[in-house]
Parts: structure tokens; sequence; C-alpha cells
């Protein structure tokens, strides 16, 4: 087992490893492990009937028709296969059984693990308000749902989004391109405010709207109406009706953390995992959407992140603990990114709410970024529009054990490249 | 349908059939080539599908856009005058019989 007091035990070699969640987590987890050299049984539980596919794209590419399903397909049955990882698709959890150390499925079936990890990934916040399960109301999250609002988008005029999030504003972007009249409508006075600066917000809904998008801002929706059980209007909170043939909801997302409290799991706005991903169990790991872990890039405090980068770096990380090779903290520059309207917005570290922020470059023309500071007045996040080589060096500096204050900046010309160097 | 030769750094070559409309990156990985990682999905994000084009076809690649140069400086091979983003390589009839190289490593 293991050496060191407080350090969990490795899988051992030959050790059976159970990856609960077939997302880009759980994908890079079994890939990674493999390629650490780890012998044993690999085995991915996922309750979507599908092989392990890229989400982010559905929101973007998928939705403007550029790539098909096949083009979100991480990798072929025959990779997986050539691997000897075992895929265990459709085949929802449904209990995780820590005496005897195995998980349980819908089927009754048993699967024992030395070490398991739960990468159960995030699900759509429901809307709560009467008439949100009226047919035409939809969310975005899975393959089928990307599939099912793609054929919605066909035949339909009026869409409205609820929620000004990433996801929404991306779908908002699509349906326009797609030639519809879109509306989003949002809780607070700018999109995506939770995690970008007013700049940021300002360009984009700039965007949005010289392409025709109608934004409400500190707007609440009141109920949904509907004809003969199928949407017709969203009803605004004022008593405003907005005619709506589709309404896609993107208000954020709730972890799953459901078999891991069964279980007795610590939770709490996710999996609570200490800083090598490790949850109250030390034979259990999480890691992705579900995971709450202690940033280094947020001081120490406790976050959850919705990322294709985070679930794969956490997934290397995870990977390469079990196989013996590292036994520090989780310590990944978080990174982001967001396409609208031409726009490409990227973001790296994790964003500051109560610091201050400076502005370079040229907003007018959509090419700038923002820099943000905590209030120890140390760079904690970068937000590049169109300005790729902010974005690039940024990483490369927020992965240095001293991160640059706004002073260093300012001398520096705010030429990131040159502190990098 | 054009094809795209893959050779991995031992030299093994395999040539496989390139969709119009996809990529170098996604024909690589729809195939089962190796070596291709490709963990943001083709938005010149992450550097983890760098190749080697055979200098005699860099001609008829399309420009490099500002996003993949700056990405390229972050690869975890090093860097050469025919190094690009497999992902940014769109399949078109100018690209039948492309030959690119893999490095030794993406991470």
């Amino acid at each position: 087992m293991t050496g060191l007091p407080g350090v969990p035990p490795t899988s051992g070699q030959g050790e059976p490893v159970v990856v609960v969640g077939g997302g880009q987590g759980g994908f890079q987890l079994a890939v990674s492990l493999r390629e650490a050299g780890h012998e044993g049984p690999i085995t991915i539980v996922g309750d979507e009937p599908r092989l392990p596919y890229q989400r982010p794209p559905l929101s973007k590419e998928y939705l403007s028709g550029a790539v098909t399903a096949d083009g979100v397909t991480l990798r072929t049955e025959q990779f997986f296969a050539s691997r000897d990882i075992t895929l265990a698709l459709g085949a929802p959890v449904v209990e995780i059984d820590r005496v005897r150390r195995e998980v349980v499925l819908g089927s009754g079936e048993r699967l024992g693990y030395a070490h398991l990890v739960l990468a159960t990934g995030a699900r759509p916040r429901p809307l709560h308000v009467p008439g949100s399960d009226l047919a035409g109301v939809v969310s975005l999250r899975s393959l089928a749902d990307a599939e099912a609002l793609r054929v919605s988008l066909d035949g339909v005029a009026r869409v409205v989004v609820i929620g000004g999030g990433f996801v929404g504003m991306e779908v908002a972007a699509a349906a326009t391109r797609h030639g519809h009249a879109v509306t989003v409508v949002e809780g607070l006075d700018r999109p995506m405010a939770r995690v970008v600066t007013p700049e940021v917000s300002d360009h984009v809904s700039g965007a949005h709207r010289a392409s025709g998008t109608t934004i409400l801002l500190n707007s609440a929706v009141r109920a949904l109406r509907g004809s003969g059980g199928r949407v017709t209007a969203v009803e605004l909170d004022t008593g405003e009706l907005l005619p709506a043939d589709l309404v896609v909801t993107g208000i954020g997302v709730l972890p799953n953390v459901e078999l891991a409290e069964a279980a007795g799991l610590r939770t709490g706005n996710g999996v609570v995992v200490d800083e090598r991903l490790v949850t109250s169990d030390p034979r259990i790991s999480a890691l992705g959407d579900c995971a709450n872990y202690p940033s280094v890039h947020a001081s120490g405090r406790r976050i959850r992140l919705e990322s294709v980068q985070n679930a794969v770096d956490q997934a290397r990380f995870v990977a390469s603990r079990l196989a013996g090779d590292g036994q520090g903290r989780y310590s990944a520059v978080p990174w982001f990114w967001t396409h609208q309207h031409g726009s490409k917005v990227q973001m790296a570290g994790i964003p500051v709410l109560d610091g201050s922020h400076v502005v370079h470059g040229d907003v007018s023309a959509g090419r700038f970024s923002v820099f943000r500071f905590d209030r120890s007045g140390c760079l904690v996040t970068v937000e590049s529009v169109n300005r790729a080589p902010d974005h690039m060096a940024a990483r490369r500096l927020l992965a240095g054990d001293r991160r640059p204050t706004e002073t260093d900046l300012v001398a520096a010309g705010y030429d990131l490249k040159a502190l990098v160097a | 349908m054009p094809t795209i030769t893959y050779i991995q750094p031992d030299g093994a070559a395999r040539t496989v059939d390139a969709e119009h409309g996809s990529t170098v990156m996604l024909t690589a990985t729809t195939n089962d080539v190796d070596g291709i990682v490709a963990e943001c999905g083709g938005n010149a994000m992450c550097a983890t599908c760098h190749v080697y084009v055979e200098p005699e076809h860099l001609e008829r690649l399309p420009a490099m856009e500002e996003d993949e140069d700056e990405m390229l400086g972050s690869t975890a091979s090093p860097r050469k005058d025919n190094s690009r983003l497999s992902c940014q390589l769109e399949v078109t009839e100018e690209l039948a019989g492309l030959v690119v190289r893999l490095p030794e490593t993406q991470l």
C-alpha cells in the first residue's frame, strides 16, 4: 500500500481502477493512467450510451454545423480496445460500496476497485418557473441535447435564451447566425458577469447586438407560457411577454454529487477533495466539473471549475499520482476560452471579484487585454480579446512562483512576454 | 478523397483518407493515428496537435493566424520552421497527399 502517513494509497500497478464518468475528465484519466504504465484493469463507467466526446464544441461548432457528432467524439472504440481500457457505457452507477470497494451498476453488476475516480461532471441547473416543462424548452449539456437543439433550431423563428453565461451567449450567437430572432434574458447587469470584467462583457455584448441579438439585462423570468403543451412566450417579472418558438435555458450547472453524498463522502458545491484531489476516502479521487478543490491560484480558496482544461489537467494529475509518479499538489493554471461572433475571448487564472483591473490595448478595435489584480496588487487573471500573445504569456506568468504586480506590468509597458523571459 | 500521411517519430507511416471540411488533427484522431492529443478540441488553445509538415508541402498550407503562431511557442517538442498545429489545417483538395511528421511528445 503506502509508505508515507497521510499519503493516499496509489492504485498499485496491477490493481483495478474504476472511473465514474465518461466525459473528458474520465477519458483523460483512463488514457493517462495507461500511458503512465498502470497495468491493472481500467474501466470507464458512463451513463451516456456513447463514446466519450468533447463538450465545448456543442455550443459552438456543432451547433453551427461546422462539425458533426463524429467530429466531437474523442477517440474510436478501437482506440480504447488497443489500450485495454474497458468502456461500460449507458451504465449508470447507482451506488458506491466503500466497504467492499465496489461500484454497483443499474444492472446490479458490481465492479471492484482498488482506486475509484469520480468524474461525474455536472448537469444543467433546472429553471424553476411555471411552464418550464413545456415542449420547446431545452437546455444544453450533452451531445443528445445538442442534437435535439440543432433539430429544434430548424423551422423556428424566435428563440429566447434564458441566462447570459458562456453557454447561453454561445447558443445565442449560433442561433442568430442561423437567421433566428434571438433574445437573451440575463438577470444581472451584464452577460458573463460572474467571470469576466465589464469591459469584456461590453465588447461581447456589442458584437451580439451588432449581429441583431437582443440582450435584456436585469431581467427575471416569471413564467413560460404555452399553448397545446408547447412554449409560446417567456413572461418577465415586469409582465412583459417575449414571444418564443424555442426557449434555451443556460442558467448554470449543478455538480453531480449524489453518488458521493450517498456514499458518505464529504460534499459541498461539489465533491470535496484536498490539494491532491483526494476525497474524504483516500481510495477515492474526484476531478473535473464535480470536484471542489483548494486552488493555489485563488490563494488556497476552494473552487470548482467547469472547463476542459480543468478536467484534463486534473485527470493527468490524478493519473500521475495513482501511477506513483507524483505526490505534490495540483497547481495547473486555469484557462478558458469562448468564441462569439468572430471574437476570441481567452482567460487565464481565477477571477477575483474584489480586486482592481487595468485595460491595455485597443478596446474600440476589439483587441485588448484586461489584467486583474488581487487586493495585494498581484496579477491573478488576464482576459484577452483577440490578443493571443497576451493569453499565452499570461499562462506562463501565472504558472511561475512569483506573480507580477501592477507596478511590474507598468514598468514592462504591459509587454507580458518580456516578463516571462 | 484527399489522403494524408502521418509519420511517427520511429518512422512508421500511415496514409488515411481525409474528408473535406475535416482537419489534419481530426483526421488523425478519427483514424486512430497515434501522437495527436488535441485536448482543446481544435481551438488553438493547447498546442497538443503539433506536427512537422514535410517542407515541400509547406507552400500549400493555409497561412498561419496569430493564435496558432503564439500557441506554437508552447509546444512540448521543439518548434521548427515547418511546425503547425494540425487543428488549424482544414482538409481541402490543395492538401491532398500531405505528409506530416509527429513530434516525439505533445505534452
